[in-house]
């Protein structure tokens, strides 16, 4: 049996089971399969590895049926499993089935169990369903599909209206750069005939599409990866998205769903290869989306808020990167971002778990002593993120910094700025949360509690692939050859990935740098809230203010777009359609009753009257006749 | 005797119809008894069989087509006095009048 | 002919015999849709099959009935919705049902009906029981509001009798379709007779700005009589724009396709921005309704074969949707007497199934991935595109206009803390939803299926329509 049907089948047999039998079957009947499901999808691919990896047969098809033939264009339900697809399908699964297991305990008192875990497995169909396809409907179908499980996941909540509002925003967002993402398919129809990796890709290797065609392409597709991807514009989605349970947080809006903007990139290579204005655009708003969430996650008070806004930061890093055309790094940076974030996640969410949620870090402190585990991973887990030497973070993020460096210094000194940032916001989050004193009411503090093995265990694995996580491309200075995922993807660029020469002692200079970077980051942020013990303040003016309301870029948004179209709607509605075209159109019939008074009085009932005006018309008739015959 | 209307042009059958058709037609318009406006009507219908009788004799016709009409147009003329006599007889019943003008009740 | 007998048998027997139940009505309706189904063969030529033709009005009118793929096709769309609307009719309104049926009988005949007189016969057959259903059924005093949309509609009938009569006059006085097509016109007498069928046919679909009967006749009618009208009777416009505008009048094509394309997306915008802020659930599927026909206007003017293709496929999956979304309106206005979002909220939390039904719907209709909207917009977005990418971006923003409506109310109905009472929905409720939810997710995966039904007689009808173009350019 071919492999992607059980890959793909497997999620999708969860989904249907938990959500037509869910409400019937025991929780934990209903969290094994959940978890089950995606573990199997994990433990397929892991064999196919060596399939995958043969250099003479790197991946396996699968056609299923034609969903549309529109002339000669033939769209199919087809799938491949190439090295990429597989990256990205142990990254799903595997952190999938920790988080699916996790979530076993983390929503066990919860009305939706069963719900929870078919949109779980739900959406883990789609993100494979995107990376998995073989053409760009298939990827479509799948980005589309996280955007809805996305959706689902964040309003999970329903009865709390403000969630409502968050998912609906976050379903909104997505769906503009959807269609960016949808004009650029019809672009490509019309340019190549085909949507089909295996079709288009050839023909723009061969150079004979003009640059124009393929910038615009490109940068449509791009306009779809920064709604995904939460880039600016279309960034400020992911924080509000927060409002869905943590574990959702962790799955979809930091591990999974936000890179699906990187791997379209990564996928579509040749493409943006080949278009150097795209290339500088992803560039300079990544670098903006680095910065400018990195600011901000200085000054949020919310636990899952502020790592939001680092996820921001992280995938702003990783556009970075591909704007350099360091796909590898980039696809690099993704994984041990997972890893990482996840574990942040995840850890925030046992924070909060521990906590009956609570969330707001102002009232947390001294957690430390309370739960150990937890303490430790997330501390890993900072450390991780923030580029502690030898950590996974550290070489990917480092191999970033490299890359931009050796394309533009400017750009290097603002995403090495941002690094500093990361480091003070991570242990900032990390000094107020678990050191210090608590800053709650002490019997609350009593009620802290550890969480249970099924929460705690996916922690420990994460924290160990955050440690261990670099191995997967260690850099050239160390193993004195190619780091292991650019090998691992050389076979699948049509055009050569470029690699800049760099020199040895360039090279220490900026590890040197880097390290430097995480040890003032971290002094600073020690200084601040351990040492001063300083607690946010409540009302922040001057910068402080502006960063706290998040540059204001959503009461921007408000005023000069949602405000705007309610305006227009309103007197679309009340003015246009209801005065003004209704006054054309209905104003004939004042018009005919005006006729219809003037003749009223010609027609008096009087038969005599009549007769005349007969007789009258005839001659008049006979006379015309006469005249002019 | 049949030399008379032998002699009579066409023209003078034409100029004797039109006086009566004439007669008969204000008589319609102007007078508002409605015994009289039914005598009118008949007036106006028997100016055109004198027409039509006429101009079969000028013709020549042999099968005799207008005054064929003739009696037509007599057997609907009779028609149209009784049922407009029935009218007239139960608008007097109703009303004690036979003026017309007054019977202006189709304008509601 | 047995679509049109057998409506109107089942019509006569709905009006004098004393039979109230919903599902025998709706047995009677599952008919001629078996007797379809059994003919599909019929609808496989993709010429056409001429099934019925007698002399009517001398020779010079002929009945003449024909099926052909598009035609099977638009009978199916109507036989599939007539079961779905009729069962959902309230039992205090069982009359309705015979207008139902009448108007089954109208509307087959317009869709096979090869004669140009046939069709206006039909045409106003159609019309006649849905102004007695918006006028008699509603709930409110509903006189001004139909009287508007009947003189609305019948002005643009009678355009497209004169342009009829006037083609056929130039065709040597025959009606039938075949010597309609093939009569040359000149330029400005192809602009005249084009122009009164294309206002019949704006009007029915409708086209903006000639939308303005719609949204209070869908907001005041009886749940069913929207259901007929958005659900079926606007296709008889947009039937009529590919069958007998494009063909007959194909030299003004030219001349008003920048028009109507440029009117069909200011009505996709239109009808999108004003949808997001109507408190009227019905008010707002109206107005979605015009944004959604419009892109399958829009489609059918770009005239290529992903437009024409995509828009039929649009065409049953928008009939299917949009009766769903006033099913579900039916269904929560029964319940809790309003429809209004301000007033609505928390029906999740008591009804799980119908929330599941209701979302599948909702994102059907806004043509999320594997649900049906997806296939029918993609293609006619895709034409879009081709034909003008300004057009194309234009239109496009109906995906997202669309998402924003489409959650509103679904939001504002469905979710919340809101604790509305809400009576039990009864089985016989849920059948009609799980139908069309169905419809959602299959042909959301399978469209192919749908369109291999038509898509021969598409290619043969876009043969007609260039070669009649070809004529003069």
């Amino acid at each position: 049996m071919n492999p992607i049907i059980l890959i793909l089948g497997l999620p999708l047999l969860g989904f249907l089971i938990n959500g037509v039998l869910g409400s019937k079957l025991p929780k934990s009947v209903v969290g094994a399969i959940g978890t089950a499901s995606v573990l199997g999808a994990f433990i397929i691919a892991i064999l196919n590895w060596n399939i995958i990896s043969q250099p003479e047969n790197n991946s396996i098809h699968l056609d299923l049926f034609t969903f549309l033939q529109i002339d000669q264009l033939s769209l199919k339900v087809a799938f491949q499993l190439d090295r990429l697809s597989i990256w990205m399908t142990l990254i799903i699964t595997g952190i999938g089935t920790l988080i699916h297991l996790y979530s076993i305990s983390y929503m066990k008192e919860d009305d939706g169990f069963y719900k929870f875990f078919a949109y779980l497995n739900f959406f883990i169909f789609n993100m494979l369903l995107l990376v998995l396809g073989s053409n760009f409907l298939m990827m479509f179908f799948g980005w589309e599909g996280v955007g809805l499980c996305s959706y689902l996941l964040i309003g999970f909540w329903y009865k709390n209206e403000d969630y409502g509002k968050a998912a609906r925003k976050a379903f909104i967002m997505n769906r503009i750069g959807d269609l960016g993402l949808l004009l650029g398919m019809f672009l490509i129809i019309s340019q190549f005939g085909s949507l089909d990796y295996s079709v288009v890709f050839p023909q723009i290797a061969t150079g004979n599409t003009s640059t124009s065609m393929l910038t615009a392409i490109s940068l449509l597709l791009f306009v779809g990866a920064t709604g995904k991807s939460a880039q600016i514009p279309l960034f400020t989605w992911l924080p509000d998205a927060m409002a869905g349970p943590t574990p959702v947080s962790a799955l979809i809006h930091a591990a999974t769903m936000v890179t699906a903007g990187i791997y379209l990139t990564v996928r579509c290579q040749v493409l943006f290869a080949l278009s150097p204005l795209t290339n500088e655009i992803i560039l300079w708003v990544g670098l903006g989306t680095a910065v400018m969430a990195a600011l901000i996650g200085l000054k949020q008070n919310d636990i899952k808020k502020v790592l939001a806004y680092s996820t921001v930061s992280q995938l702003g890093f990783m556009f970075v990167a591909l704007g350099t055309g360091a796909y590898s790094t980039a696809l690099f940076h993704v994984t041990t971002h997972a890893f990482f974030k996840a574990l942040l996640f995840l850890g925030a969410g046992s924070v909060i778990h521990g906590m009956h949620h609570e969330q707001d870090i102002r009232h947390m402190g001294g957690l430390k002593s309370k739960m150990p585990l937890t303490h430790l991973t997330f501390l890993i887990g900072t450390l991780a993120i923030s580029g502690f030497p030898l950590l996974s973070g550290f070489f990917s993020k480092d191999e970033i910094l490299t890359a931009v460096f050796l394309h533009n210094k400017v750009a290097y000194v603002l995403l090495a700025g941002s690094a500093l940032l990361t480091t003070i916001y991570m242990f900032r989050l990390y000094f107020l949360t678990f050191h210090g004193q608590y800053r709650n009411h002490h019997h609350a503090f009593d009620k802290v509690h550890e969480s249970p093995m099924n929460m705690t265990l996916p922690l420990m694995v994460l924290a160990l692939l955050s440690i261990v996580g670099g191995a997967l491309n260690l850099p050239t200075y160390v193993t004195h050859s190619d780091g292991f995922l650019l090998s691992w993807l050389k076979p699948l660029f049509i055009i050569p990935q470029s690699i800049h020469e760099i020199n040895h002692n360039t090279e220490y200079v900026l590890i040197g740098i880097a390290v430097l970077i995480f040890v003032s980051g971290f002094l600073i942020a020690r200084n601040i809230f351990v040492s001063k013990a300083t607690v946010p303040a409540e009302n922040s003016t001057g910068l402080g203010g502006i960063l706290q309301n998040k540059f204001y870029v959503d009461e921007f948004y408000n005023k000069v777009f949602v405000r705007p179209l309610e305006i227009t709607s309103s007197v679309l509605h009340d003015l246009i359609d209801g005065l003004i075209l209704r006054a054309f159109t209905f104003g004939i019939f004042p018009m005919l009753k005006l006729v219809g008074r003037l003749n009223k009085k010609v027609q008096n009932g009087n038969i005599e009257m009549y007769l005349l005006y007969m007789v009258i018309a005839i001659v008049l008739l006979l006379g015309v006749n006469l005249i002019f015959a | 005797m049949l030399n008379v209307f032998h002699n009579l042009e066409i023209s003078h059958y034409i100029y004797l119809s039109t006086v009566l058709f004439s007669i008969g037609l204000f008589g319609v318009l102007f007078r508002r008894n409605a015994i009289v406006l039914l005598m009118c009507i008949e007036l106006m219908l028997n100016s055109v069989n004198l027409l039509l009788a006429a101009f079969t004799e000028y013709m020549g016709d042999a099968n005799a087509n207008g005054q064929m009409f003739v009696f037509f147009i007599m057997v609907v003329a009779a028609a149209e006095a009784a049922v407009g006599l029935a009218i007239l007889v139960m608008v007097y019943r109703n009303t004690r009048k036979t003026d017309v003008s007054f019977l202006d009740q189709l304008k509601d | 002919m047995e679509f049109i007998l057998i409506p109107i048998l089942a019509s006569l027997i709905w009006a004098f015999l004393p039979i109230k139940s919903r599902w025998i009505a709706s047995g009677l309706s599952l008919i001629s849709l078996v007797v379809l189904l059994t003919k599909y063969n019929q609808g496989s030529f993709p010429d056409g099959l001429v099934v019925f033709d007698q002399p009517w009005l001398g020779e010079s009118v002929r009945f003449t009935l024909v099926i052909d793929q598009i035609t099977w096709f638009m009978l199916f769309l109507t036989q599939l919705l007539l079961p779905i609307i009729v069962l959902s009719v309230k039992d205090q309104n069982q009359k309705l049902i015979a207008w139902a049926f009448l108007m089954q009988a109208g509307l087959n005949g317009v869709f096979m009906a090869q004669d140009g007189l046939i069709f206006y016969l039909f045409w106003e057959l159609a019309m006649i029981p849905i102004y007695f259903i918006t006028l008699q059924f509603s709930e409110k005093d509903n006189f001004v509001t139909t009287i508007r949309f009947f003189i609305y509609t019948f002005v643009g009938s009678l355009a497209m009798l004169a342009s009829l009569i006037y083609l056929a006059s130039l065709s040597g006085g025959s009606f039938a379709y075949a010597d309609l097509l093939n009569t040359q016109l000149s330029h400005a007498q192809s602009l005249i007779i084009g122009g009164g069928l294309l206002l019949a046919f704006a009007v029915k679909i409708p086209i903006f700005p000639f939308h303005l009967w719609q949204a209070d006749t869908y907001t005041n009618s009886p749940a069913q009589g929207s259901m007929l009208l958005s659900g079926i009777m606007l296709k008889m416009g947009l039937y009529g724009l590919i069958r007998w505008y494009m063909p007959l009048a194909a030299e003004s094509i030219d001349f008003y396709q920048p028009i109507v394309m440029t009117l069909a997306v200011v009505g996709i915008i239109y009808g999108g921005i004003i949808a997001i802020r109507q408190d009227d659930m019905k008010r707002i599927t109206a107005y979605s309704s015009l944004s959604h026909v419009g892109l399958i206007a829009a489609g059918f003017f770009t005239l290529n074969s992903s437009g024409f293709n995509g828009g039929l496929l649009q065409m049953l999956v928008h009939g299917l949707n949009v009766v769903g979304m006033f099913l579900i309106i039916d269904i929560i206005q029964k319940n809790t007497n309003t429809r209004n979002l301000s007033e609505l909220g928390g029906i999740a939390s008591k009804y799980k199934f119908f929330t599941v039904l209701f979302f599948i719907i909702v994102i059907g209709t806004a043509a999320a991935p594997l649900t049906s909207g997806f296939p029918g917009e993609f293609m006619l977005l895709n034409s879009v595109f081709k034909y003008n990418s300004i057009h194309g971006v234009l239109s496009g923003l109906t995906i997202i206009l669309c998402a924003v409506y489409m959650l509103r109310i679904f939001q504002k109905s469905a979710l919340g803390s809101n604790e509305i009472a809400m009576s039990e929905v009864s089985f016989v409720d849920y059948v009609p939803l799980i139908i069309v939810a169905f419809s959602v997710l299959f042909i959301g995966l399978f469209p192919q299926v749908i369109l291999e039904i038509f898509t021969l007689s598409v290619e043969k009808l876009m043969l007609d329509i260039s070669n009649a173009k070809g004529v003069l350019s």
